[in-house]
């Protein structure tokens, strides 16, 4: 199994005719059994077709063309038009909306965050690459063409949750060349706000039999590992973790932000230092190095 | 991006919250004549981006304009953690019965933001909600709904401040609330709130941060201010080789090739993407090695531009060598990034095989990569090689290999 989307997942893109989202629809059709893509959005663009997907104007005709509700939708609109856009997908009973756009001010992802959770609905993203079922389903750019995808991820056990998309792809094969798959990897953006953090996931990794462990890439800047720490210690998890934690330099640089806009360090809570103290107390155990993920993880998943 | 004082000041004011007679001076006779207009004891303030003022000797009180002017003076001249500051508040001294505290931050993990108000103010806020919980409110508040004054009266009100001080700092919480949204802060502190001894309230001290994705949208204000777009208003400012970075990122707008930062080693890095290249970053210091810079590529930047970024980083004074590397690529491609460092060596008059360190970028058009880098005799690695292990050779190659402990 899977969390989130499974080959049966029908969805949108919104802002298609743009370059990066054109690429992003041709991939997600070529990988695995090949993704359901019901339409696409640009307004203005009604009737034309990206790689046999139909174009609309509008969210509503998208759903009115499928004929029943659609499941997800991928956006890849400009910064200043994304907060309409995933409101327009929200209110139209999209359930899942993944972000790709970034820089993406902060008071506009809170708008998106509390329109979601009112609807029933959640967020991936901003500023990440989606997700990845392998061999069976990926919405968003993560693995880049179905080729570079089916290379670097293989299906098995392990659950991965990652702050940046690149990364993603990286940790994924390292686990996949030493024999450990992924049930499914979720590339959750490098914002200070973002619709699902690792504590929010983890209770569908939790709820997923296949997964057997979870692989973490983190970084300074937020509370979303201190987040993660309590919410294994107070659920008692059956998933053991092992986490990267990447930027550890930045602690000696307080005030600059490096690689993601969320890695922006806003007090002592957030530097890597803290973090992995954090962490280590919740028995996550942090590598120093990602090639000694799959031994670690291997490990603990025969403890 | 944060503001100078004087300027979180003027949008403190234009929100509608009262604040003390000021004049923002750029030379003692400047300030003199604010002095003489506010007709009073001043305060002369250090205009820098950085803590401290008051330790380092930035804060300076005066009876009279002539004495503002020789506080002017040397306040004007005195360089404070590395910074010369832009120029000097001249503030009138109010009279302060009581300094209160209010604040407005995002919590990343309710995803709304949280207002602050504590009966404690003038000192540090973390210090006050460490030692007396008890007098620090918090209260979080919708993003969509309008903000409305009793949000501001409850917060207030729950660590018992009544009376008149109740309705008086209560549109104050909700207007600092409002330009908080409004103008995309990350931070608007007021900090000491005033009560003066008639019972009004006032901004002695006003902070504020925007955040970088807020700009474009905020260009009215930031024009209002005078805030230029060239300013960056990180911890610190740019040096002119991470200036030269980003107009190699700006002459056009295929993917990343920046985001440099300047270190003082002798192993150019070039590498990427965003996790990528604080992963190697790590890794390169981890080994012992000296990284000369930081830096991104990402997005899948034309040979132009990648070709721009690595001559930067090799034509910077000190670097021997560089490190080509970058977590596995899908959407930038190998070659590309290959054929960049390569012209920019061959440009230079360099060997790529001797200038090139090591290159480790695995993933998309990688075949093609490979054979343009064996071809220059370059020594590379694919995927099977980590982020870690790369860097380790990347060091091992500028520096030798290491020297067993003794």
């Amino acid at each position: 199994m899977s969390i989130l989307i499974d080959a049966e997942t029908t969805f949108i893109v919104q802002g298609i005719t743009g370059r990066e989202a054109v690429n992003l629809t041709r991939e997600c059709l070529d990988y695995g059994a090949g993704a359901k893509i019901v339409g696409g959005v640009t307004p203005g663009r009604l009737g034309r077709d990206v790689h046999g997907v139909p174009v609309f104007d509008t969210v509503a005709q998208a759903v009115e063309h499928h004929g029943s509700a659609i499941d997800g939708s991928v956006v890849t609109v400009p910064p200043a038009f994304t907060l309409d856009a995933v409101l327009e997908a929200l209110e139209n009973g999209i359930k899942l909306v993944v972000i790709v756009t970034e820089r993406i001010p902060r008071g506009d992802v809170a708008q998106m965050v509390e329109v979601a959770s009112e609807l029933g609905a959640r967020i991936i993203g901003p500023n990440c690459l989606g997700l990845i079922v392998p061999d069976v389903v990926k919405m968003g750019g993560i693995g880049g063409p179905a080729k570079n995808a089916a290379q670097a991820y293989s299906p098995g056990p392990v659950g991965v949750i990652s702050r940046s998309g690149g990364m993603t792809t990286e940790m994924s094969s390292t686990l996949t060349a030493a024999g450990l798959g992924q049930s499914t990897a979720v590339s959750i953006g490098g914002d200070a706000i973002i619709g699902s953090s690792y504590a929010e996931l983890m209770p569908l990794f939790e709820a997923d039999e296949q997964t057997q462990a979870i692989v973490i890439y983190t970084e300074p800047g937020g509370r979303m590992e201190a987040e993660l720490a309590r919410w294994v210690t107070e659920s008692g998890s059956r998933l053991p973790i092992v986490a990267f934690m990447a930027g550890r330099f930045m602690d000696e640089m307080p005030g600059m932000s490096f690689g993601h806009a969320g890695t922006i360090v806003e007090g002592k809570e957030d530097t890597a230092t803290e973090k992995i103290a954090r962490l280590a107390e919740a028995g996550i155990t942090v590598a120093e190095d990602i090639a000694d993920i799959p031994r670690i993880v291997k490990e603990k998943m025969g403890a | 991006m944060r503001f100078f004082e004087y300027e979180s000041r003027a949008i403190v004011a234009k929100a509608g919250i009262p604040v003390t007679k000021h004049g923002f001076a750029k030379t003692a006779e400047e300030a003199r004549a604010i002095a003489s207009e506010i007709d009073g004891p001043v305060v002369i303030k250090s205009q820098v981006l950085t803590g401290g003022r008051m330790k380092a000797g930035g804060v300076q009180f005066a009876d009279t304009p002539d004495e503002a002017a020789t506080h002017a003076e040397h306040v004007l001249g005195l360089e404070i953690n590395g910074h010369m500051p832009r120029g000097v508040l001249v503030d009138s001294r109010a009279d302060v019965a009581h300094e209160y505290y209010a604040g407005v931050v995002w919590d990343g993990i309710r995803k709304r933001p949280v207002m602050l108000f504590s009966d404690m103010g003038g000192i540090d806020i973390e210090e006050v909600a460490e030692k007396h919980p008890d007098h620090v409110a918090r209260a979080h508040f919708s993003t969509r709904a309008p903000f409305s004054d009793w949000q501001a009266k409850q917060l207030i009100a729950s660590i018992g401040v009544t009376g008149s001080a109740l309705t008086r700092a209560t549109p104050i919480v909700a207007r600092l609330a409002r330009l908080f949204l409004q103008y995309d802060m990350t931070l608007a502190e007021i900090n000491p709130l005033g009560e003066l001894s008639d019972g009004s309230f006032i901004a002695l001290d006003a902070h504020m941060d925007m955040e970088n994705e807020g700009r474009p949208r905020q260009k009215a204000l930031l024009k209002e201010l005078g805030v230029g777009d060239e300013e960056t208003r990180q911890a610190r400012e740019p040096t002119p080789f991470e200036l030269a970075g980003e107009e190699v990122d700006a002459q056009d707008h295929r993917g990343v090739a920046g985001n440099v930062t300047e270190f003082d080693g002798n192993l150019g890095l070039v590498i990427g993407a965003g996790g990528g290249s604080l992963t190697l970053f790590d890794a390169v210091r981890a080994h012992g090695g000296n990284p000369a810079n930081y830096c991104e590529i990402g997005g899948n930047p034309s040979v132009r531009k990648a070709c721009g970024l690595a001559k930067l980083v090799l034509q910077k004074p000190g670097v021997e060598q560089i490190a080509v590397m970058m977590s596995i690529v899908s959407n930038t491609r190998v070659d590309i990034v290959a054929r960049g460092a390569i012209k920019a060596c061959i440009e230079l008059g360099y060997d790529p095989a001797e200038k090139i360190a090591f290159f480790r970028i695995p993933g998309a058009w990688e075949d093609e990569g490979f054979k343009i880098l064996r071809k220059y005799g370059v020594e590379y690695a694919d995927r099977s090689v980590s982020l870690n292990e790369a860097a380790r050779r990347a060091v091992e190659k500028i520096q030798g290999p290491p020297t067993p402990a003794t």
